[in-house]
C-alpha cells in the first residue's frame, strides 16, 4: 500500500504571506521591467509599422547597426582570446601578482563606463599623451571606430574570464595533465581536452559579452565624437535622435536594441537550463 | 628502463616537498612510494612522469637525462588519483587518446586503434561499456578506464596516484589483487603511491617509505616490516607499542623486561622500544621474566582480536594481536591478570638531547621463543 504523498497543508497566515510577497515582486517586476520594455515597442510602433521600417531604414540607422556589429564582432572575439588568457593564467599557475590580476580583471566592473572612456581621451586625444604623436602619423582613434573598440574591449574585459575562472578552477588540471603524459601537444591538450570541458561557459561568457557591447553606451559616448553616421553606434543613435524629437525613430532602434537583449535572455535561460552545471554559478557581477 | 634518481630536492613555497631523495627504480619491478600525506611521494611521482621537475638533482634512464625529456615523450602510462578521465568523451574515446594525438607518421590506422582498445577493454574487463561516458561508471569501472588508457599507449612505466584511495574498501582489496595480477602478466615497471602500508605491503616487490620529504627505508616488504630502519618507519607500518627503557646496574630495564645483551657497550642510557602486537608473549612461563597485566578489554574483529592491556607497574598501555580462535584456548577474558613478555623488539638509542639514533638500531629477540 502506498500512500499518496502530500505537501504539508500551509497554514494560512503564512499562505497570505506567500501571496503578499508572490505580488510584490510581479508588481515591482511589471512595474520597472516589463512596462518599460512594453513602452520601447509601444512608442516604436506608434505610427504604424511603415514609418517604423522607414525610421530603421534611414542611412543613419543602417550605419548605426552596422557600426554596432563591427564593434561587437571586433570585441568579442579580442575578449574571448584575452578572457581564456587570463582565467588560464589564474587557474593554472602561481605566480607574483596573481590577486593584483584578479583584481585588475574586475576593474572595469568597478569603475564608472564614463571614467573608463575618458582615460582613452586622456591617452589618444588631441591633448593626450599620445595625441601629438599619433596626428602627426595621421593615426585617428579618438572619433573613431578604433577609440568605439578600445573602449568596448574595455568596458566588457571581465565577461569571459570570470564565467571561465571559477570553472577552470574547480575542474583542476589533472585532465590536461592526463593529455601531456599521454602525448598530446599543448595544442591538442587545448583543443581536445581544455576547450570541449570550458566551451558552455565560453559561449556563455560571450553571449553577456557581446549583450555589453551591443549595448555600451557612456564610454563609447565619450569616445566617440557623435559623428552621425560614422561614429554613432545604436545605442549613441538613439540618444541622439530622442534628443531631436524623434521620437519614432529613437524607439525604433531601441525596439531593436531590446530585441538583443530578449534573445540573449532566451539563449542565456537555455544555456542555464542545460549546461546550469557546466557554468558558473554565479553570473558576473556589475551592471 | 633503469632509473637512477639521485639527490632530488623540490621546494614549493615554504615547504620541502623533497629532500635529498636518492632511489634506483629496477626494470619490471613493482615498487611502491609510501608515506603520510605531504612527505613528498606525491612530487616524486610527478617529477618522473614529466609533470613536475625538481630544484636538484638528477634522474637518468639506463644512463640518459631522463628529465630532459618532456612529458609526452617519456612513454609513461599514468594514472592519477581522481582518473581525470576527460568528461566529454566516451570509455572509447578516451582509452584511445593517446594513440589518436600521435603524429601521424606514428599513429595507427583507424581498424588497429580500434582494435586495440577492444582488446584492452576486455583486458581492464569493460567489454560493452565503451560508449558510456566517465559520469557513468562507478569508480572501480572509471579507475580500469584510466588504467586502460595509459596501457593503451604501450609504456615503458606504469604510475599510478593514490590508485585505489577513491574506492570502497572491497572492491579495493579485489582490483589490489588483480593489478598484482596485471603487472605480473605484463612485467611492466609500475611505481605507485599510497598511504595505504597494508596495500604497499602487499602489493609492492620493494617499499619505499617517505616522511617530509626523505626516503626512510627502501626495501622488500618483509624487511620494512620486521626490520624496520627508523623509528618513522617503526610506528607508520603496522601498529606498534612504544615505550622507553633506562640502563640501571643490571643493563636496560623496563620492570621486569630487561633485554639481555647491550650492542651498545654502555654509550647510551636511555633508549625508544618498539614491540609489534603479534610480537607480544600471553601467558607466558613462570621462569620467564615478564610484566604482570591486566587485560582491559578484547575487541574482536573478525579472525583477529585485539587485547588492551594495561602494566600497572609502568602505568603502560599495550595492544596484543591474536588470533581469534587462541582466545579460548588460552581462556582469555576481559579483567584477568596476564604475565606478559615481548618475543622481539627493535631498540633505538636516545642521545642526550632525547633524539633516536636510526643508525644504531637494535633488533632484539627473545633467547629461547616460544609459541604464544
Amino acid at each position: 500500500m502506498t500512500v499518496p504523498l502530500r505537501s504539508r497543508p500551509v497554514a494560512w497566515p503564512r499562505r497570505v504571506l506567500h501571496a503578499v510577497l508572490i505580488a510584490l515582486a510581479l508588481v515591482f517586476l511589471l512595474l520597472f521591467l516589463v512596462m518599460p520594455l512594453a513602452t520601447v515597442f509601444v512608442e516604436a510602433f506608434r505610427q504604424g509599422v511603415a514609418p517604423y521600417l522607414d525610421s530603421i531604414r534611414q542611412p543613419e540607422a543602417l550605419s548605426a547597426i552596422k557600426l554596432t556589429l563591427l564593434v561587437a564582432v571586433l570585441a568579442v572575439p579580442l575578449n574571448v582570446l584575452f578572457g581564456i588568457a587570463a582565467a588560464w593564467a589564474m587557474t593554472r599557475f602561481q605566480f607574483r601578482g596573481k590577486a593584483l590580476l584578479g583584481a585588475l580583471i574586475d576593474l572595469p566592473f568597478s569603475v564608472s563606463p564614463v571614467v573608463s572612456g575618458l582615460v582613452y581621451v586622456l591617452l589618444f586625444g588631441a591633448q593626450g599623451w599620445f595625441g601629438p604623436w599619433l596626428d602627426s602619423h595621421g593615426i585617428k582613434i579618438i572619433f573613431a571606430v578604433p577609440a568605439l573598440v578600445l573602449a568596448t574591449i574595455f568596458v566588457t574585459l571581465p565577461f569571459v574570464a570570470r564565467e571561465l575562472i571559477p570553472l577552470m578552477q574547480a575542474q583542476g588540471s589533472e585532465e590536461e595533465e592526463a593529455a601531456r603524459v599521454l602525448g598530446a601537444s599543448a595544442w591538442q591538450m587545448f583543443f581536445r581536452v581544455t576547450l570541449p570541458n570550458i566551451r558552455w561557459a565560453l559561449l556563455y561568457g560571450v553571449l553577456l559579452c557581446n549583450a555589453r557591447a551591443m549595448g555600451e553606451f557612456g564610454a563609447v559616448s565619450v569616445v566617440s565624437g557623435h559623428i552621425r553616421g560614422l561614429t554613432t553606434t545604436m545605442p549613441l543613435e538613439v540618444e541622439m535622435r530622442y534628443n531631436e524629437y524623434e521620437y519614432v525613430g529613437a524607439f525604433a532602434v531601441a525596439s531593436l536594441l531590446a530585441l538583443l537583449a530578449l534573445v540573449t535572455l532566451a539563449v542565456k535561460s537555455l544555456l542555464e537550463w542545460r549546461y546550469g552545471d557546466e557554468i558558473a554559478a554565479h553570473a558576473p557581477g556589475g551592471h | 628502463m633503469t632509473l637512477e634518481l639521485s639527490r632530488l630536492h623540490r621546494r614549493f613555497a615554504g615547504f620541502q616537498a623533497l629532500d635529498d631523495v636518492s632511489l634506483s627504480i629496477a626494470p619490471g619491478e613493482f615498487l611502491a612510494l609510501l608515506g603520510p600525506s605531504g612527505s613528498g611521494k606525491t612530487t616524486l611521482l610527478r617529477i618522473l612522469a614529466g609533470l613536475d621537475y625538481p630544484d636538484s638533482g638528477s634522474v637518468l634512464n639506463d644512463g640518459e637525462n631522463f628529465l630532459a625529456q618532456p612529458a609526452r615523450e617519456r612513454r609513461i602510462g599514468m594514472v592519477f588519483q581522481h582518473y581525470a578521465l576527460f568528461r566529454h568523451l566516451t570509455v572509447i574515446e578516451n582509452i584511445a587518446f593517446g594513440l589518436r594525438v600521435r603524429p601521424w607518421r606514428s599513429r595507427p590506422s583507424r581498424g588497429e586503434i580500434r582494435a586495440r582498445v577492444d582488446r584492452l577493454l576486455r583486458r581492464v574487463q569493460l567489454e560493452g561499456l565503451g560508449k558510456r561516458f566517465p559520469a557513468q561508471l562507478s569508480g572501480g569501472q572509471r579507475q580500469r578506464v584510466a588504467l586502460a588508457r595509459a596501457l593503451a599507449v604501450e609504456p615503458d612505466m606504469l604510475l599510478l596516484d593514490e590508485p585505489f584511495g577513491a574506492l570502497d574498501a572491497q572492491v579495493r582489496v579485489t582490483l589490489r589483487r588483480w593489478l598484482r595480477q596485471l603487472h605480473e602478466e605484463l612485467e611492466l615497471t609500475t611505481v605507485f603511491v599510497t598511504h595505504d602500508q597494508e596495500e604497499a605491503l602487499e602489493l609492492a616487490d620493494r617499499v619505499a617509505v617517505m616522511n617530509q620529504g626523505r626516503i626512510e627505508q627502501v626495501g622488500t616488504p618483509e624487511v620494512i616490516y620486521q626490520q624496520p630502519a627508523t623509528p618513522f618507519v617503526c610506528e607508520f607500518i603496522g601498529k606498534v607499542n612504544r615505550f622507553n627503557v633506562k640502563r640501571g646496574s643490571q643493563g636496560f630495564a623496563a620492570g621486569a623486561w630487561t633485554p639481555e645483551f647491550d650492542p651498545w657497550q654502555g654509550r647510551f642510557s636511555e633508549a625508544i622500544v618498539y614491540v609489534r602486537p603479534e610480537q607480544l608473549r600471553l601467558a607466558a612461563p613462570a621462569s620467564q621474566p615478564a610484566w604482570e597485566a591486566r587485560l582491559r578489554h578484547i575487541y574482536l574483529a573478525g579472525s583477529v582480536a585485539h587485547l588492551d592491556l594495561h602494566v600497572a607497574s609502568l602505568d603502560l598501555s599495550l595492544e596484543a594481536d591474536i588470533a581469534s580462535e587462541d582466545l579460548s584456548r588460552l581462556g582469555l577474558q576481559a579483567g584477568m591478570e596476564l604475565r606478559v613478555a615481548p618475543r622481539g623488539a627493535i631498540l633505538f638509542p636516545l642521545d642526550r638531547d632525547g633524539r633516536p639514533l636510526s643508525a644504531e638500531r637494535w633488533i632484539w629477540q627473545a633467547r629461547s621463543p616460544v609459541p604464544a
